[in-house]
Order: C-alpha cells, then sequence, then structure tokens
C-alpha cells in the first residue's frame, strides 16, 4: 500500500502534462478558425476552454476519451456496432481462442523437445531465432490467404494470436520441465517410474511457475496479435477496427477510447492469468 | 506424386541422420551445434518446395521457397529501398532515440526513491499493453514519412528499456557501495565506475527485447499509412495484388534483418559484459 501515493502522483503529473499537450496541440485550430473568421485572435484565458471540447481534436483531453470510453461502453446497447462491448469482445474471442491453441501447441512442442534429444537440437534453435523475427509482418498475408481458401472471421485472427503466444510458452516450458534436479529425476529412476509417469509427477508440477511466467507475456502478445489481425481486413469489427476506421475518419477520441479499451482489456487479462497463477501456486506450497 | 515421395523420402533421410548426429560425438563441438539445426531447417525448406509443388498449391496460397528465392533476387533494388526507408530511417532512429531517452530517464529518476516507486508501476503496466495501438495517432501526428515510424519505435521501446535499467542500477550490493563510500566516492563516481557496468547485463536484456519491438513498431505503423515505400506497404500492397512470393520476399529481408540486428546488439554485449557469469563457457 505504500506505493499507492507515488503512483497516484505520477498518475496525477501525466494527466497534468496530457492537459498542457491538448491546449497546446488543439490551439492552432483555434487561431485558425479565427484568422479565417477575421476576428481577434482568442487570448490565452479565452483559449483554453475552446481546446477543451473539439469535435476532432489533434490531441483529446482525457475527460473526452474517459466520457467517449463510458458513452461507447455503458450507453449504447451490446449488439450496436458503435458499442465497445461489441468490439471488444470479438477481439477478446479471437484472443482467448488464438491463446488456448498457441499454449496448447506450445506445451505440446515443450514435451517433445525435453523427450526427444534430436528435435531438441533442430528445433530449439530455431525458435530462439525466431522471436527475433517481426512475426506480425505477416499477419495481413495470414488474413488474405485464408479469406481466399474459404476460412473467415474469428480463425484467422486467432491463428496470428496463436502464433504470438506460442514461442513465450514454448520457451518457457521447455525451461520448466527441465527444472527438477538430477537427484529427483534419478529418485524416479530408482522408483522404476516410467517418462509420462516422470512428466506428470515431477516434471508438469514444477514446471508450474515458468508456465504461468510465459502464460502472462502469451496473453498480452496474443491481443497485440488479435488486434493487428483486425486491420487488414479493412475494419469490420473489433478494437482494432475501431482503431483503422478512427484513423481513416479523423475521429480521434473513438481512437483514444478503442485504445484505452485494448489497454484496459490487456491488464484484466494479464490480471486474470496473475489470480490463477497466486491460487494455483498457493496450492501446491510453491507461493513464494 | 513423385513429389510427394521424395518430401517423405527427403524428411525421413533428414530425421534420421538427425538423430544419428545428436546421438554422435560430433555434437559435442561447436560445428556439431550448428549442423543439426542447419539440416533441419535445409530439409523444411525441401519439404515445403516439394509439397507445394506435389499438391499443386496455387502460388496465390503459399508460394514454393524457389519462386521467393528467384523474387528476392529479381527484386534486389526494390526490396533495398524498402529496408532502406523502414529499418534504417524509421526502425533504427526510433531504436536510438527511444533508448537512449529511456536510458537517460533512467538515470534522472535514480535519485528519487519516490519517482521510482511512483513510475515503475506505470512503466510495467505500460510494458504489457498493445502499444502498437498509437500507431494511427502518431501517423496523424507526425505524417506518413519516416518520422512516424521512428515516434512509434520511440514509445515501443522506450518502457522496456526503462523498467530493466532502473532495475539494473539496483542490481549492486550493500559491500559493494559500502566500499565506493569508504573511497570516499562521489554519487558520480560510484555510478559511472560501479553502478552503471553492474547494471549493464540487465540494459542489454531491455535493449534485445527492445530490437524486436523496434522492427515490428517500424512495420505495423506502415499499415496505417505511409509512402509508396517501405516493407509494411509493401507488404499490405503485395497482398492486395496476392504476390505473395514478394510478400514472402519482404518477410525474408526483416526475418534477415531482425535476427542481425539482434546479434548486433548480443554481439556488443558479450564485449561489454565479458566479465558476468552468464557470458563465461
Amino acid at each position: 500500500m505504500k506505493a499507492v501515493l507515488p503512483i497516484a502522483v505520477v498518475l496525477a503529473v501525466i494527466t497534468a502534462l496530457w492537459y498542457v499537450a491538448a491546449i497546446w496541440l488543439n490551439a492552432p485550430w483555434i487561431y485558425d478558425q479565427a484568422v479565417r473568421a477575421e476576428a481577434e485572435p482568442p487570448t490565452f484565458i479565452q483559449l483554453v476552454p475552446l481546446t477543451m471540447d473539439q469535435d476532432r481534436p489533434v490531441l483529446p483531453t482525457p475527460h473526452q476519451v474517459a466520457a467517449e470510453l463510458v458513452k461507447s461502453t455503458f450507453g449504447m446497447s451490446v449488439t450496436s456496432k458503435k458499442s465497445l462491448v461489441y468490439h471488444g469482445w470479438i477481439t477478446i474471442s479471437a484472443t482467448l481462442l488464438g491463446f488456448v491453441m498457441g499454449t496448447g501447441f506450445g506445451i505440446l512442442l515443450a514435451v517433445g523437445i525435453i523427450h526427444n534429444r534430436a528435435m531438441d537440437l533442430s528445433v530449439m534453435p530455431w525458435a530462439i531465432a525466431s522471436q527475433t523475427i517481426p512475426i506480425l509482418a505477416i499477419a495481413p498475408m495470414i488474413i488474405v490467404v485464408m479469406n481466399s481458401m474459404g476460412v473467415q472471421g474469428l480463425v484467422p485472427k486467432a491463428i496470428i494470436s496463436a502464433f504470438l503466444s506460442f514461442f513465450p510458452v514454448l520457451v518457457g516450458m521447455v525451461k520448466g520441465l527441465r527444472s527438477p534436479d538430477r537427484m529427483q529425476l534419478d529418485l524416479l529412476a530408482t522408483y522404476g517410474a516410467s517418462d509420462a509417469q516422470a512428466l506428470w509427477k515431477l516434471r508438469v508440477p514444477s514446471s508450474m511457475p515458468y508456465l504461468f511466467a510465459s502464460l502472462k507475456v502469451g496473453i498480452a502478445a496474443s491481443l497485440v496479435g488479435a488486434i493487428v489481425g483486425e486491420l487488414p481486413t479493412g475494419a469490420v469489427a473489433g478494437l482494432g477496427a475501431r482503431l483503422l476506421s478512427g484513423s481513416y475518419y479523423g475521429q480521434t477520441v473513438q481512437i483514444w477510447a478503442a485504445l484505452f479499451a485494448a489497454a484496459i482489456v490487456a491488464a484484466g487479462l494479464v490480471a486474470i492469468v496473475s489470480w490463477a497463477e497466486r491460487r494455483t501456486l498457493k496450492r501446491m506450497g510453491m507461493a513464494r | 506424386m513423385i513429389w510427394g515421395i521424395a518430401a517423405f523420402v527427403i524428411w525421413a533421410g533428414a530425421w534420421g541422420l538427425n538423430v544419428r548426429l545428436s546421438h554422435s560425438a560430433l555434437v559435442q563441438s561447436r560445428a556439431g551445434r550448428l549442423v543439426v539445426p542447419a539440416i533441419f531447417g535445409v530439409t523444411v525448406l525441401l519439404v515445403w518446395e516439394c509439397t507445394v509443388r506435389g499438391l499443386q498449391v496455387p502460388g496465390v496460397i503459399l508460394p514454393p521457397p524457389s519462386a521467393i528465392g528467384a523474387r528476392i533476387a529479381q527484386e534486389g533494388p526494390t526490396l533495398w529501398a524498402d529496408f532502406r526507408q523502414t529499418f534504417l530511417k524509421g526502425a533504427l532512429r526510433g531504436y536510438a532515440i527511444g533508448c537512449t531517452a529511456a536510458f537517460l530517464t533512467a538515470i534522472a529518476i535514480d535519485r528519487s526513491p519516490f519517482l521510482q516507486r511512483g513510475l515503475l508501476p506505470v512503466g510495467n503496466f505500460v510494458a504489457a499493453l498493445p502499444i502498437v495501438g498509437i500507431a494511427p495517432i502518431l501517423v496523424m501526428w507526425f505524417g506518413f514519412d519516416w518520422q512516424s515510424k521512428a515516434a512509434v519505435v520511440v514509445v515501443m521501446v522506450f518502457f522496456p528499456v526503462l523498467v530493466n535499467t532502473v532495475a539494473g542500477l539496483k542490481a549492486t550490493e550493500a559491500m559493494q557501495r559500502d566500499l565506493m563510500a569508504t573511497y570516499s566516492a562521489s554519487y558520480w563516481q560510484t555510478l559511472l565506475k560501479l553502478r552503471l557496468p553492474a547494471a549493464l547485463p540487465f540494459v542489454f536484456n531491455g535493449l534485445k527485447i527492445a530490437t524486436t519491438l523496434a522492427l515490428i513498431g517500424a512495420i505495423v505503423a506502415e499499415f496505417f499509412g505511409s509512402p509508396i515505400v517501405g516493407m509494411g506497404f509493401r507488404i499490405t500492397a503485395e497482398v492486395g495484388r496476392l504476390g505473395l512470393d514478394m510478400v514472402w520476399a519482404e518477410i525474408a529481408v526483416a526475418a534477415l534483418a531482425g535476427s542481425a540486428f539482434y546479434g548486433l546488439v548480443a554481439l556488443i554485449e558479450t564485449r561489454m559484459t565479458f566479465w558476468h557469469p552468464s557470458q563465461r563457457r
């Protein structure tokens, strides 16, 4: 709780800076209007209120964004195309589907890698090298190719999400499944345990902290994948589509509201994973 | 049919070779550790080629690697122009500005525990957010050319580097700081001679994460608007024309550039943090 005051101060400073920046960035438009109307340019005191509530500001003020966020979250029916709940849900469902696919595939491959030396030596260097590749660049291609194969909607976006969340999980799980030390593995060998038994009774339980650490990275990456996956389809639905249509039509308030909605979704998803992590580790007696 | 059999034979043969290699003594050597993944990579390319030819997959769905290679050789100047626009102009400049700014900010807030307690949770939070979302806003502010891409990169790399540098500046032990105090070293002397060197492994960790983010930021920002050159622009444009071999060529260039950039930073890291336990052989 000691951290609350400093965080509050930092957030207050950021908000204050934001208002100052909004006045500074939105002022040219006011001056421009004054010149066109051949009126006196407004004094600074007159200027400030005019920059606070423009329709298409260069930088919307925090209260405009908050108002738009509340309006499009609670003020619309959930099925409306203007509702952020509708768009948010589309993005979240693609994120979750991709996250489950990516995690499942990552864990399976990790199990294969720790049991097969040839696989370890051939696949692992590529998996690590692939972290340095900007995978998001292939997003438009996946969408269009899947589209031409007749697959539309959720699945192509989920595949991009799966791609992004797969690598953190793979790398984390290989580390985690290898975390039991020699002594523990030897003990199981003296019990005559099979590989499968060693996997379930020793390796999987001891990999849990690693799994959750990579799940947190993975779900954040999944969300980024789903949002970017919505861009090339030409702004149909989802938070990414809101960003894109906002940028086409100069609706800055809408962009910022979608951005904050995405941030809230990301924070919520990571919080859910952390909550599951705390519960699981506590039940397993691994809580730090 | 021939192609299918060829794909299977290549796969089985290479896999058998790898299994034998990975149980032989050769793997202990450095060369062996490179050979096995290299065989795997070549196998994937060959099987891809054979499958695409065997099943006669249309080029608009998945072009064979040979077509992609031919496209790279043929479109060299275009690829180079795109690379220069996106990587050298957008990503590299943004990376340099963002990392410098984050490093200086970390040193600035180093003396204030209050600011650290406030900024670090916020920084950690922001680092997990889908920051690419600010791309449309920055493209609106800074125009379509590389400036807006560099701005996106600055914002994307800032927080990982900041959080890692602040963590690194805490990495010294009380004993070491006490020693500097008995030498009556000033704050700046302690910072330059003890704490910054000790922070380097953490700083480089942040810098390495930032290399990938920089390239992603520069490419994705181009999806929101760009001049008629650039890797992100080329990808969206060629996807629209179904020129998938060109898309794959761009992706190959992006992958090479990303890996080379990461490798360069990792190389500088081994040179500068040779004393760290993780670098010992």
